[in-house]
Protein backbone atom coordinates (compact mmCIF):
# COMPACT_ATOMS: atom_id res chain seq x y z
CA UNK A 1 0.00 0.00 0.00
CA UNK A 2 2.40 2.67 1.28
CA UNK A 3 6.13 3.19 2.87
CA UNK A 4 4.24 3.29 6.22
CA UNK A 5 1.80 0.16 5.84
CA UNK A 6 4.04 -2.05 7.68
CA UNK A 7 4.85 0.57 10.58
CA UNK A 8 3.67 -1.80 13.32
CA UNK A 9 6.27 -3.97 12.82
CA UNK A 10 8.63 -1.28 13.68
CA UNK A 11 8.67 -3.09 17.41
CA UNK A 12 11.38 -4.53 19.03
CA UNK A 13 9.63 -7.95 19.89
CA UNK A 14 8.19 -8.19 16.20
CA UNK A 15 12.19 -7.81 15.20
CA UNK A 16 12.92 -10.27 17.95
CA UNK A 17 10.37 -12.79 16.12
CA UNK A 18 12.13 -12.07 13.10
CA UNK A 19 15.28 -12.84 14.03
CA UNK A 20 14.30 -15.89 15.80
CA UNK A 21 12.81 -17.10 12.48
CA UNK A 22 15.56 -16.00 10.58
CA UNK A 23 18.10 -17.57 12.65
CA UNK A 24 16.19 -20.94 12.70
CA UNK A 25 16.14 -20.94 8.96
CA UNK A 26 19.88 -20.62 9.00
CA UNK A 27 20.83 -23.40 11.65
CA UNK A 28 18.37 -25.26 9.70
CA UNK A 29 20.08 -24.70 6.27
CA UNK A 30 23.65 -24.98 8.14
CA UNK A 31 22.60 -28.72 9.85
CA UNK A 32 22.41 -31.33 7.39
CA UNK A 33 26.33 -29.54 5.86
CA UNK A 34 27.11 -29.80 9.49
CA UNK A 35 25.98 -33.64 9.32
CA UNK A 36 27.50 -34.15 5.88
CA UNK A 37 31.03 -32.68 6.93
CA UNK A 38 31.03 -35.21 10.33
CA UNK A 39 29.99 -37.87 7.98
CA UNK A 40 33.37 -37.66 6.53
CA UNK A 41 34.68 -39.08 9.02
CA UNK A 42 33.18 -42.40 7.33
CA UNK A 43 35.94 -42.40 5.04
CA UNK A 44 38.85 -41.88 7.55
CA UNK A 45 39.86 -39.44 9.70
CA UNK A 46 42.48 -38.33 7.32
CA UNK A 47 39.19 -36.77 5.51
CA UNK A 48 37.57 -35.11 8.30
CA UNK A 49 41.49 -33.83 9.20
CA UNK A 50 41.21 -32.23 5.85
CA UNK A 51 37.91 -31.06 5.94
CA UNK A 52 38.93 -29.46 9.53
CA UNK A 53 41.98 -27.73 7.90
CA UNK A 54 39.37 -25.94 5.21
CA UNK A 55 38.33 -24.43 8.73
CA UNK A 56 41.37 -22.51 9.16
CA UNK A 57 40.32 -19.69 6.50
CA UNK A 58 39.56 -16.62 7.28
CA UNK A 59 35.47 -16.62 5.94
CA UNK A 60 35.29 -20.15 7.14
CA UNK A 61 35.92 -19.15 10.64
CA UNK A 62 33.79 -16.09 10.06
CA UNK A 63 30.96 -18.27 8.79
CA UNK A 64 31.57 -20.41 12.25
CA UNK A 65 31.28 -16.96 14.04
CA UNK A 66 28.06 -16.16 12.06
CA UNK A 67 26.52 -19.86 13.27
CA UNK A 68 27.27 -19.30 16.80
CA UNK A 69 25.91 -16.05 16.63
CA UNK A 70 22.45 -17.68 14.98
CA UNK A 71 22.51 -20.73 17.67
CA UNK A 72 22.72 -18.64 20.95
CA UNK A 73 20.34 -16.48 19.33
CA UNK A 74 17.78 -18.90 18.54
CA UNK A 75 18.53 -20.88 21.76
CA UNK A 76 18.04 -17.84 24.29
CA UNK A 77 15.32 -16.49 21.79
CA UNK A 78 13.68 -19.83 22.33
CA UNK A 79 14.42 -19.54 26.30
CA UNK A 80 12.19 -16.30 26.71
CA UNK A 81 9.59 -17.45 24.43
CA UNK A 82 9.45 -21.14 26.32
CA UNK A 83 9.19 -18.45 29.96
CA UNK A 84 6.82 -16.26 28.36
CA UNK A 85 4.07 -19.32 27.57
CA UNK A 86 4.83 -21.82 30.08
CA UNK A 87 5.27 -19.28 33.32
CA UNK A 88 4.07 -16.20 35.32
CA UNK A 89 4.09 -13.31 32.89
CA UNK A 90 6.82 -10.68 33.63
CA UNK A 91 6.74 -7.65 32.05
CA UNK A 92 10.40 -6.42 30.61
CA UNK A 93 10.18 -8.93 27.73
CA UNK A 94 11.86 -6.28 25.37
CA UNK A 95 14.89 -5.84 27.74
CA UNK A 96 14.79 -9.46 27.82
CA UNK A 97 15.15 -10.03 24.20
CA UNK A 98 17.43 -7.30 23.59
CA UNK A 99 19.64 -8.89 26.39
CA UNK A 100 19.22 -11.91 24.11
CA UNK A 101 20.74 -10.92 20.98
CA UNK A 102 23.31 -8.94 23.14
CA UNK A 103 24.30 -11.96 24.76
CA UNK A 104 24.33 -14.07 21.52
CA UNK A 105 26.56 -10.97 19.93
CA UNK A 106 29.05 -11.39 22.91
CA UNK A 107 29.46 -15.18 22.69
CA UNK A 108 29.89 -15.12 18.98
CA UNK A 109 32.33 -12.53 19.11
CA UNK A 110 34.40 -14.51 22.27
CA UNK A 111 34.42 -17.06 19.43
CA UNK A 112 35.83 -15.52 17.22
CA UNK A 113 38.56 -14.06 19.60
CA UNK A 114 39.46 -17.04 20.76
CA UNK A 115 40.14 -18.20 17.23
CA UNK A 116 42.22 -15.78 15.98
CA UNK B 1 12.88 -28.16 26.49
CA UNK B 2 15.08 -31.13 26.54
CA UNK B 3 16.94 -29.24 23.90
CA UNK B 4 17.98 -26.60 26.14
CA UNK B 5 20.80 -28.56 28.10
CA UNK B 6 21.60 -30.52 25.43
CA UNK B 7 22.45 -27.03 23.43
CA UNK B 8 24.64 -25.70 26.22
CA UNK B 9 26.54 -29.06 26.38
CA UNK B 10 26.73 -28.89 22.54
CA UNK B 11 27.67 -24.75 23.03
CA UNK B 12 30.82 -26.50 25.50
CA UNK B 13 31.67 -29.17 23.04
CA UNK B 14 32.48 -26.37 20.33
CA UNK B 15 34.42 -24.14 22.42
CA UNK B 16 36.45 -26.72 23.89
CA UNK B 17 37.34 -28.06 20.44
CA UNK B 18 38.35 -25.16 19.27
CA UNK B 19 40.06 -23.47 21.84
CA UNK B 20 42.32 -26.95 22.20
CA UNK B 21 42.52 -26.67 18.31
CA UNK B 22 41.83 -30.12 17.97
CA UNK B 23 42.93 -32.49 15.30
CA UNK B 24 40.38 -34.61 13.48
CA UNK B 25 42.64 -37.86 15.01
CA UNK B 26 41.97 -36.14 18.22
CA UNK B 27 39.06 -35.72 18.18
CA UNK B 28 37.73 -38.75 16.97
CA UNK B 29 40.06 -40.33 19.78
CA UNK B 30 37.90 -39.12 22.65
CA UNK B 31 34.83 -40.26 20.48
CA UNK B 32 35.66 -43.33 19.10
CA UNK B 33 33.46 -46.23 20.61
CA UNK B 34 32.24 -43.41 23.64
CA UNK B 35 28.34 -44.84 24.51
CA UNK B 36 27.97 -41.67 26.08
CA UNK B 37 28.68 -39.14 23.30
CA UNK B 38 26.81 -41.98 20.98
CA UNK B 39 23.51 -41.68 23.13
CA UNK B 40 23.76 -37.96 23.43
CA UNK B 41 24.20 -36.83 20.39
CA UNK B 42 21.87 -39.31 18.78
CA UNK B 43 18.96 -37.95 21.09
CA UNK B 44 20.37 -34.39 20.61
CA UNK B 45 19.91 -35.43 16.65
CA UNK B 46 16.56 -36.53 16.88
CA UNK B 47 15.27 -34.07 19.14
CA UNK B 48 16.80 -31.05 16.38
CA UNK B 49 15.06 -33.27 13.59
CA UNK B 50 11.46 -33.13 15.47
CA UNK B 51 12.23 -29.52 16.25
CA UNK B 52 13.45 -28.08 13.22
CA UNK B 53 10.73 -29.68 11.04
CA UNK B 54 8.25 -28.00 12.47
CA UNK B 55 9.55 -25.16 12.40
CA UNK B 56 10.08 -25.75 8.87
CA UNK B 57 6.78 -26.76 8.39
CA UNK B 58 5.30 -23.55 9.93
CA UNK B 59 7.32 -21.45 7.99
CA UNK B 60 6.40 -23.07 4.48
CA UNK B 61 2.76 -22.65 5.68
CA UNK B 62 3.12 -19.29 6.81
CA UNK B 63 5.62 -17.72 4.38
CA UNK B 64 6.00 -20.25 1.54
CA UNK B 65 2.43 -20.11 1.24
CA UNK B 66 2.14 -23.58 0.43
CA UNK B 67 -0.46 -25.86 1.28
CA UNK B 68 -0.61 -27.71 4.99
CA UNK B 69 -0.41 -30.87 2.86
CA UNK B 70 2.65 -30.03 1.02
CA UNK B 71 3.85 -27.98 3.78
CA UNK B 72 3.79 -31.02 6.26
CA UNK B 73 5.00 -33.76 3.16
CA UNK B 74 7.66 -31.63 2.84
CA UNK B 75 8.48 -31.03 6.34
CA UNK B 76 8.89 -34.77 7.31
CA UNK B 77 10.88 -34.52 4.23
CA UNK B 78 13.23 -32.62 5.69
CA UNK B 79 13.33 -34.26 9.00
CA UNK B 80 13.97 -37.49 8.16
CA UNK B 81 16.64 -36.25 5.55
CA UNK B 82 17.88 -34.43 8.67
CA UNK B 83 18.09 -37.43 11.24
CA UNK B 84 19.31 -39.78 8.54
CA UNK B 85 22.12 -37.29 7.84
CA UNK B 86 22.41 -36.69 11.77
CA UNK B 87 22.94 -40.09 12.67
CA UNK B 88 24.95 -41.29 10.18
CA UNK B 89 27.32 -38.67 11.38
CA UNK B 90 27.17 -39.41 14.78
CA UNK B 91 27.71 -43.36 13.80
CA UNK B 92 30.59 -42.38 11.79
CA UNK B 93 32.10 -40.24 14.53
CA UNK B 94 31.82 -42.54 17.57
CA UNK B 95 32.18 -46.20 16.03
CA UNK B 96 35.16 -47.43 16.83
CA UNK C 1 -1.99 32.16 12.36
CA UNK C 2 0.16 31.07 9.61
CA UNK C 3 -1.06 28.40 6.79
CA UNK C 4 1.22 25.97 7.85
CA UNK C 5 -0.48 25.78 11.53
CA UNK C 6 -4.10 25.67 10.60
CA UNK C 7 -4.22 23.09 8.68
CA UNK C 8 -3.24 19.83 7.94
CA UNK C 9 -2.46 17.59 4.84
CA UNK C 10 -4.16 14.11 5.58
CA UNK C 11 -4.07 11.65 2.98
CA UNK C 12 -7.34 8.97 3.22
CA UNK C 13 -7.56 5.53 1.52
CA UNK C 14 -10.89 5.60 -1.10
CA UNK C 15 -12.27 3.25 -2.55
CA UNK C 16 -11.88 -1.07 -2.63
CA UNK C 17 -8.59 -2.67 -2.35
CA UNK C 18 -7.69 -1.73 -5.26
CA UNK C 19 -8.22 1.80 -4.39
CA UNK C 20 -6.22 4.39 -3.26
CA UNK C 21 -4.72 7.74 -1.06
CA UNK C 22 -6.32 10.89 -1.87
CA UNK C 23 -5.44 13.96 0.03
CA UNK C 24 -6.97 16.52 1.86
CA UNK C 25 -6.30 19.75 3.38
CA UNK C 26 -8.40 19.84 6.62
CA UNK C 27 -8.55 22.70 9.74
CA UNK C 28 -6.55 21.97 12.56
CA UNK C 29 -7.64 22.13 15.97
CA UNK C 30 -6.08 21.26 19.79
CA UNK C 31 -7.00 17.98 20.78
CA UNK C 32 -8.21 17.33 17.61
CA UNK C 33 -8.78 12.88 17.43
CA UNK C 34 -8.31 10.92 14.50
CA UNK C 35 -11.39 10.04 13.69
CA UNK C 36 -12.29 14.13 14.29
CA UNK C 37 -10.70 14.61 11.09
CA UNK C 38 -12.16 11.84 9.01
CA UNK C 39 -15.67 13.30 10.31
CA UNK C 40 -14.23 16.81 8.83
CA UNK C 41 -13.60 15.43 5.40
CA UNK C 42 -16.74 13.97 5.18
CA UNK C 43 -18.78 16.36 6.37
CA UNK C 44 -17.16 19.06 4.60
CA UNK C 45 -15.33 17.95 1.30
CA UNK C 46 -17.04 14.64 0.17
CA UNK C 47 -20.08 13.47 1.63
CA UNK C 48 -19.75 9.57 0.13
CA UNK C 49 -16.55 8.63 1.90
CA UNK C 50 -17.36 5.89 4.13
CA UNK C 51 -16.33 5.16 7.32
CA UNK C 52 -17.89 3.54 10.55
CA UNK C 53 -18.02 4.89 14.40
CA UNK C 54 -20.72 5.08 16.99
CA UNK C 55 -19.15 6.27 20.64
CA UNK C 56 -16.62 8.37 19.97
CA UNK C 57 -15.41 7.60 23.46
CA UNK C 58 -13.33 4.62 23.13
CA UNK C 59 -16.15 1.73 24.34
CA UNK C 60 -18.04 0.58 20.97
CA UNK C 61 -14.84 -0.53 19.06
CA UNK C 62 -16.02 0.34 15.80
CA UNK C 63 -13.81 3.14 15.07
CA UNK C 64 -10.56 1.38 14.48
CA UNK C 65 -8.71 2.30 11.12
CA UNK C 66 -4.52 2.03 10.48
CA UNK C 67 -3.16 5.46 10.98
CA UNK C 68 0.35 5.69 10.02
CA UNK C 69 0.79 2.22 9.31
CA UNK C 70 -0.24 1.06 12.97
CA UNK C 71 -4.01 -0.13 13.83
CA UNK C 72 -5.81 2.31 16.10
CA UNK C 73 -8.79 3.47 17.58
CA UNK C 74 -9.12 6.69 15.73
CA UNK C 75 -12.07 8.02 18.41
CA UNK C 76 -9.00 8.02 21.39
CA UNK C 77 -5.94 8.89 19.17
CA UNK C 78 -4.71 12.62 19.18
CA UNK C 79 -3.50 13.57 15.46
CA UNK C 80 -1.05 15.31 17.59
CA UNK C 81 0.50 11.83 19.10
CA UNK C 82 0.66 10.31 15.44
CA UNK C 83 1.68 12.81 13.33
CA UNK C 84 5.05 11.67 11.80
CA UNK C 85 7.13 13.90 9.43
CA UNK C 86 3.96 16.38 9.61
CA UNK C 87 2.18 13.06 7.72
CA UNK C 88 -1.27 11.49 8.82
CA UNK C 89 -2.04 8.63 6.89
CA UNK C 90 -5.36 6.67 7.33
CA UNK C 91 -6.57 3.34 6.04
CA UNK C 92 -8.91 0.79 6.72
CA UNK C 93 -8.22 -1.88 9.17
CA UNK C 94 -5.67 -4.45 7.56
CA UNK C 95 -6.57 -8.40 7.95
CA UNK C 96 -10.11 -7.61 6.60
CA UNK C 97 -11.17 -7.50 3.02
CA UNK C 98 -12.14 -4.04 2.44
CA UNK C 99 -15.91 -3.07 1.31
CA UNK C 100 -15.02 0.65 0.91
CA UNK C 101 -12.81 3.67 2.02
CA UNK C 102 -12.18 3.22 5.54
CA UNK C 103 -14.66 0.53 6.34
CA UNK C 104 -13.03 -3.26 6.20
CA UNK C 105 -15.56 -5.99 6.39
CA UNK C 106 -15.33 -7.76 9.91
CA UNK C 107 -17.23 -10.45 9.34
CA UNK C 108 -14.82 -13.48 9.28
CA UNK C 109 -13.03 -11.23 12.43
CA UNK C 110 -16.54 -12.02 14.27
CA UNK C 111 -17.05 -15.84 12.71
CA UNK C 112 -13.77 -16.58 14.56
CA UNK C 113 -15.06 -15.68 17.95
CA UNK C 114 -18.17 -17.87 17.12
CA UNK C 115 -15.43 -20.68 16.02
CA UNK C 116 -13.88 -19.97 18.94
CA UNK C 117 -16.33 -20.40 21.25
CA UNK C 118 -16.77 -16.94 22.71
CA UNK C 119 -20.23 -17.19 23.89
CA UNK C 120 -20.89 -17.68 27.50
CA UNK C 121 -22.76 -21.55 28.53
CA UNK C 122 -24.51 -20.84 31.67
CA UNK C 123 -24.61 -23.26 34.69
CA UNK C 124 -27.77 -22.44 35.82
CA UNK C 125 -31.48 -20.50 34.96
CA UNK C 126 -32.48 -17.53 35.56
CA UNK C 127 -34.93 -18.59 38.33
CA UNK C 128 -31.50 -19.22 40.52
CA UNK C 129 -29.82 -17.13 42.60
CA UNK C 130 -26.62 -15.25 41.29
CA UNK C 131 -23.56 -17.50 41.78
CA UNK C 132 -20.84 -16.32 44.25
CA UNK C 133 -17.85 -15.13 42.65
CA UNK C 134 -14.83 -14.53 45.16
CA UNK C 135 -12.61 -11.35 43.69
CA UNK C 136 -9.42 -12.82 44.99
CA UNK C 137 -8.90 -16.11 43.16
CA UNK C 138 -6.74 -16.70 40.71
CA UNK C 139 -9.46 -17.77 37.64
CA UNK C 140 -11.61 -14.49 38.14
CA UNK C 141 -8.17 -12.09 38.14
CA UNK C 142 -7.35 -13.87 34.74
CA UNK C 143 -10.98 -12.96 33.94
CA UNK C 144 -10.55 -9.55 35.11
CA UNK C 145 -7.89 -9.22 32.90
CA UNK C 146 -9.21 -10.82 29.61
CA UNK C 147 -12.40 -9.39 29.74
CA UNK C 148 -12.04 -5.59 28.88
CA UNK C 149 -11.57 -6.17 25.10
CA UNK C 150 -14.01 -3.81 23.03
CA UNK C 151 -14.10 -6.40 19.66
CA UNK C 152 -12.58 -3.51 17.76
CA UNK C 153 -10.42 -5.77 15.82
CA UNK C 154 -6.92 -3.74 16.25
CA UNK C 155 -5.04 -6.86 17.54
CA UNK C 156 -6.51 -8.71 14.65
CA UNK C 157 -5.26 -6.34 12.57
CA UNK C 158 -1.45 -6.25 14.08
CA UNK C 159 -1.17 -9.95 13.97
CA UNK C 160 1.11 -11.11 11.48
CA UNK C 161 0.16 -14.79 12.21
CA UNK C 162 -3.50 -13.65 11.04
CA UNK C 163 -1.91 -12.12 7.90
CA UNK C 164 -0.19 -15.51 7.03
CA UNK C 165 -2.30 -18.01 8.32
CA UNK C 166 -6.32 -17.39 7.16
CA UNK C 167 -7.46 -20.13 9.58
CA UNK C 168 -5.92 -18.51 12.79
CA UNK C 169 -8.26 -17.90 15.33
CA UNK C 170 -6.61 -14.28 16.14
CA UNK C 171 -5.94 -12.65 19.40
CA UNK C 172 -9.46 -11.28 20.24
CA UNK C 173 -11.15 -14.68 19.97
CA UNK C 174 -9.06 -16.58 21.85
CA UNK C 175 -8.43 -13.82 24.30
CA UNK C 176 -12.50 -14.14 24.74
CA UNK C 177 -12.22 -17.84 24.89
CA UNK C 178 -9.41 -17.39 27.62
CA UNK C 179 -11.89 -14.94 29.48
CA UNK C 180 -14.46 -18.10 29.64
CA UNK C 181 -12.07 -20.52 30.34
CA UNK C 182 -11.35 -18.27 33.50
CA UNK C 183 -15.58 -18.10 34.15
CA UNK C 184 -16.24 -20.94 36.67
CA UNK C 185 -20.05 -20.54 36.10
CA UNK C 186 -19.93 -21.80 32.17
CA UNK C 187 -20.30 -25.08 31.27
CA UNK C 188 -18.54 -25.34 27.75
CA UNK C 189 -14.58 -25.62 29.10
CA UNK C 190 -14.16 -28.69 27.43
CA UNK C 191 -15.64 -27.81 23.57
CA UNK C 192 -14.35 -24.67 23.65
CA UNK C 193 -10.83 -25.67 24.64
CA UNK C 194 -11.61 -28.39 21.53
CA UNK C 195 -12.20 -25.42 19.64
CA UNK C 196 -8.84 -23.15 20.32
CA UNK C 197 -6.90 -26.03 20.04
CA UNK C 198 -8.31 -27.75 16.80
CA UNK C 199 -5.86 -26.22 13.26
CA UNK C 200 -5.54 -22.66 13.47
CA UNK C 201 -6.01 -22.46 17.22
CA UNK C 202 -3.57 -21.40 19.87
CA UNK C 203 -1.23 -22.77 19.06
CA UNK C 204 -0.70 -21.40 15.73
CA UNK C 205 0.09 -18.15 18.30
CA UNK C 206 3.71 -17.08 17.77
CA UNK C 207 3.54 -14.83 20.81
CA UNK C 208 5.35 -11.78 18.90
CA UNK C 209 3.22 -9.51 21.06
CA UNK C 210 2.24 -7.33 18.80
CA UNK C 211 -1.59 -7.64 19.56
CA UNK C 212 -0.21 -6.65 23.22
CA UNK C 213 1.63 -4.16 21.97
CA UNK C 214 -1.06 -2.08 19.64
CA UNK C 215 -4.65 -3.33 22.21
CA UNK C 216 -6.05 0.10 23.14
CA UNK C 217 -7.25 -1.39 25.90
CA UNK C 218 -3.69 -2.44 26.79
CA UNK C 219 -4.86 -6.15 26.99
CA UNK C 220 -2.64 -8.64 27.05
CA UNK C 221 -3.74 -11.64 24.08
CA UNK C 222 -0.28 -12.90 23.92
CA UNK C 223 -0.88 -14.01 27.74
CA UNK C 224 -4.20 -15.50 27.59
CA UNK C 225 -3.35 -17.53 24.45
CA UNK C 226 -0.19 -18.98 26.36
CA UNK C 227 -2.99 -19.51 29.34
CA UNK C 228 -5.01 -21.16 26.70
CA UNK C 229 -1.69 -23.68 25.11
CA UNK C 230 -1.32 -24.53 28.79
CA UNK C 231 -4.53 -25.51 29.19
CA UNK C 232 -5.17 -27.11 25.74
CA UNK C 233 -1.42 -29.33 26.86
CA UNK C 234 -2.96 -30.30 29.82
CA UNK C 235 -6.42 -31.79 28.54
CA UNK C 236 -4.27 -33.34 25.84
CA UNK C 237 -2.69 -35.58 28.44
CA UNK C 238 -5.53 -35.85 30.29
CA UNK C 239 -6.67 -37.42 27.26
CA UNK C 240 -9.84 -34.86 27.57
CA UNK C 241 -9.18 -33.56 24.04
CA UNK C 242 -8.01 -35.03 20.58
CA UNK C 243 -4.72 -33.39 18.76
S1 LIG D 1 1.18 -12.97 20.11
FE1 LIG D 1 -0.06 -14.40 18.93
S2 LIG D 1 -1.97 -13.32 18.63
FE2 LIG D 1 -0.52 -11.78 19.33
S3 LIG D 1 0.32 -10.89 17.45
FE3 LIG D 1 1.61 -12.62 17.96
S4 LIG D 1 0.81 -14.39 16.88
FE4 LIG D 1 -0.75 -12.78 16.89
S1 LIG E 1 -8.09 -7.44 22.56
FE1 LIG E 1 -7.78 -5.24 22.52
S2 LIG E 1 -7.20 -4.80 20.39
FE2 LIG E 1 -8.11 -6.81 20.42
S3 LIG E 1 -10.24 -6.50 19.90
FE3 LIG E 1 -10.08 -6.51 22.14
S4 LIG E 1 -9.81 -4.39 22.72
FE4 LIG E 1 -9.42 -4.51 20.53
S1 LIG F 1 -16.08 5.27 18.16
FE1 LIG F 1 -16.48 3.80 19.72
S2 LIG F 1 -14.47 3.11 20.20
FE2 LIG F 1 -14.08 4.69 18.80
Amino acid sequence: MSSTSHAYRRNTLWNAALVHRLSGIGLAIFLPIHFLALGLALSGAAKLEGFLRLTQMPVVTAAETILIFLLVVHFLGGLRLLALENGPWFSGQRRVALVAIGVAAVVALIFLVRLL
Amino acid sequence: MLLVPMILVHLAVIFYATSQNLTADAILSRTRGSVTWGLFYGIFVLLAAIHASIGVRNILQEWGRLRDRTAGQLAVLFGVLLLVLGLRAVAAVVMP
Amino acid sequence: MDESHSSIDVSIWRGDANGGFQSYRVPSRSDQTVLDVVTWVQRNVDPTLSYRFACRVGMCGSCAMTVNGRPRWTCRTHVKSVFQESKLEIAPLSNMPVIKDLASDMRVFFEKWTRARGSFAPNRSRTKAVEEIRPDTPARRFADEAIECINCGVCYAACDTVRWNEDYLGPAALNRAWALMNDVRDTAGRERLEAVSAKGGCHSCHSHQSCQAHCPQTLNPTRSIAGLKGLSLQAYLRGEIKP
